[in-house]
């Protein structure tokens, strides 16, 4: 029972909907709920955040009967590098500038792919860059550094 | 003639040198991205947003809606040269219309898809400017409690109609309507769900989630799946249709049409669901069925015509109502938005040029990609060769711009990585993104709705059933709720979204 569980596809939603359902509620509990008449800022929360957890243990009544499994790929490469390369991008654009930002994005996102050919990537970053300053710093005139200090 | 009169307003809004500019760069990019798969419009025009900041809203509003039908008509151009879908709603014609181009009738495929596309846009656009007017007109009469169940009934339909397990998309629609209270509270300024980031006190991003979890979750999506894309070019043929193919095509045009448009007004209904009635009506009325799936023309013409009827219709309940009918045009619900107008009925009279600007350069868009898209097959097809290791990384490049510029805020671009992780989450759980995007779209206006609803009826929530038009759409909701959960009608819908 427990290792079918484990991949049961509906157990998971709907535990991922009651535990969102849950939290929002459990937060809202610190706004003011008020009264229908006058409804306070924690009034639409606390509904929407009971609605979903019903919700959540329906989806999840169905999966215990059914017992569909979780189907499809994930990459984890790709689950880990995409956002990583989101995350150095936005951190550079603050400490470095627009260039070495892009240039990190291009290259970190580009490595999440299947195939990663080196000479393939650096032409691509440096297009890409390019075309990202004539497009946004020249074109749309963003006021973006392309390299910090300078 | 009002009608006209307001149809040539339209036309003088969208025949400036600007709008028209935009138009041509909305067609050309959707059909690109129509044309290339792994990436869909959805996430185009997410990612294209944030450049229409300091563009007209008219101007910006007519580029979106291109990048839509554009994307409608590239995606056929694949599915008949390829066999590869560029679009989930063109899977359909892949089925005989690349069965016509391996019989060299490539071209007679793709004209006739072109000119049933343009057909159904052009009767479209007139359903669009003849129906939007008394539509609006009449919502303009509704007070809060109608608009709350209106919105109401756009939701439940959306998620019952939609792809993918009904229970779970309505569930996705609270999802959505929760992550919409994120920020300050209008009525009382209170910062809800804000885990003290100052960042979010004007609420997440309507860009940052849309491309979060759809350009980003989208190639997280792509790069997991194991299977290469195989990609052979193939003769297009002559682009001439034979006087043959013309009379065989011309009803399936007109029935795909007529179903399109009444598809396309209801909400959640996607594409792919009028082109498969389509399909299936064609097959059953043809005089000899077994022709289809061997190159019949009527299952290219019927399916491609109600594609585009479909997709135009879904204008209708976004621009008189404000209700979005599907995750699109959330998207373009956002667009306006965005650019500070509220959506409602309000919109074709306090800003007539947005609203009939817009419905004029939807036709003279439709007639653009005929123009310019058959002549430049051979342009499209060779972008094909374009591998997707070289694609991804420049919509990641157009998101995180996209989304940096919009607040000029690192947080923004770290969110965003977390809602593409979350998307992927979601699919794999089998819990479609789209909904969420509608719930959160319309989420601070339902509960602004609720509160003053109830404000005008003492507290009472029974206004909601005491009053007739409010209590119709609750009836409507709870019947589409009932009929989809009747054992029959959910087989058949199985069968259908898959």
């Amino acid at each position: 029972m427990k290792r079918e569980l484990r991949s049961n596809k509906d157990f998971w939603a709907g535990m991922m909907l009651i535990a969102i359902g849950l939290g929002a509620m459990i937060i809202a509990r610190e706004y003011r709920f008020g009264s229908t008449l006058r409804m306070g800022p924690g009034f639409f929360p606390v509904i929407l955040g009971a609605i979903l957890v019903l919700f959540g243990l329906a989806v999840v009544a169905v999966g215990l009967r059914s017992g569909e499994k979780i189907q499809g790929h994930l990459s984890l490469r790709a689950l880990i590098l995409l956002p990583v390369s989101l995350a150095l991008f936005g951190a550079l654009m603050e400490l470095a500038g627009f260039v070495p930002a892009l240039a990190a994005l291009v290259f970190v996102s580009a490595a999440a792919g299947r195939e990663f050919k080196f000479v393939e990537v650096l032409l691509l970053m440096v297009l890409l860059t390019v075309a990202s300053i004539a497009l946004f710093i020249w074109g749309l005139g963003l006021p973006y550094p392309l390299i910090k200090g300078i | 003639m009002e009608l006209f009169q307001n149809l040539i307003f339209g036309f003088g809004v969208a025949f400036s040198l600007q709008n028209l500019l935009y138009c041509l760069i909305g067609c050309l990019v959707g059909t690109l991205i129509g044309v290339l798969p792994g990436i869909g419009p959805m996430a185009t025009i997410a990612m294209l947003l944030p450049l229409t900041y300091n563009v007209p809203p008219v101007a910006a509003m007519i580029m979106l809606a291109g990048i839509y039908y554009g994307a409608m008509y590239g995606g056929s151009t694949t599915s008949i040269l390829v066999n590869l879908p560029g679009e989930t709603a063109s899977v359909i014609t892949c089925i005989d219309g690349y069965q016509m181009a391996r019989q060299g009738r490539a071209g007679v495929a793709l004209a006739i898809a072109a000119f049933g596309s343009f057909f159904a846009g052009t009767v479209c656009t007139l359903i669009v400017a003849l129906f939007g007017p008394p539509l609006a007109n009449m919502a303009l009469n509704f007070g809060s409690p109608e608009y709350f169940s209106l919105m109401m009934m756009g939701l439940v339909t959306a998620a019952v109609l939609a792809q993918g397990d009904m229970l779970k998309s309505l569930a996705m629609v609270v999802v959505g309507l929760l992550l919409g209270i994120v920020g300050s509270d209008v009525d009382s300024g209170i910062k809800r769900f804000c885990f003290g980031f100052y960042e979010l006190a004007d609420g997440i991003g309507f860009v940052i989630i849309a491309v979060g979890v759809f350009a980003v979750g989208e190639i997280i999506s792509n790069l997991s799946d194991p299977e290469e894309r195989v990609v052979f070019t193939s003769k297009v043929g002559s682009l001439y249709p034979s006087r043959e193919d013309i009379r065989q095509a011309t009803p399936p045009i007109l029935r795909g049409t007529a179903l399109g448009a009444f598809l396309g007004i209801l909400p959640g209904t996607t594409p792919s669901i009028a082109t498969f009635a389509s399909y299936m009506i064609e097959k059953k009325v043809a005089r000899d069925p077994a022709r289809f799936g061997r190159g019949a023309i009527e299952g290219v013409a019927g399916p491609e015509a109600a594609n585009n009827a479909d997709a135009q219709c879904k204008f209708i309940p976004m621009l008189t109502l404000g209700i979005p009918a599907s995750g699109t045009m959330a998207l373009m619900l956002g667009a306006l938005m965005i650019h500070g107008i509220t959506p409602g009925p309000g919109v074709m009279n306090q800003k007539p040029d947005l609203f009939w600007g817009l419905i004029a350069s939807m036709w003279i868009g439709n007639l653009m990609l005929v123009i310019l898209n058959l002549p430049l097959i051979g342009m499209w097809v060779s972008l094909l060769k374009v591998p997707y290791r070289m694609l991804f990384p420049a919509i990641m490049v157009f998101s995180a711009i996209g989304i940096y510029s919009t607040n000029n805020a690192s947080f923004d671009v770290y969110i965003a990585g977390m809602f593409g992780v979350l998307g992927i989450a979601w699919r794999l759980l089998g819990c479609s993104p789209v909904p969420m995007l509608l719930g959160f779209v319309l989420g601070p206006m339902m509960e602004e709705n609720l509160r003053r609803a109830l404000q005008v009826s003492e507290g009472d929530p029974s206004v909601f059933i005491t009053r007739p038009i409010s209590l119709a759409f609750i009836v409507v909701s709870l019947l589409i709720l009932a009929v989809m959960t009747l054992p029959a009608v959910k087989k058949r819908r199985g069968e259908i979204t898959g």
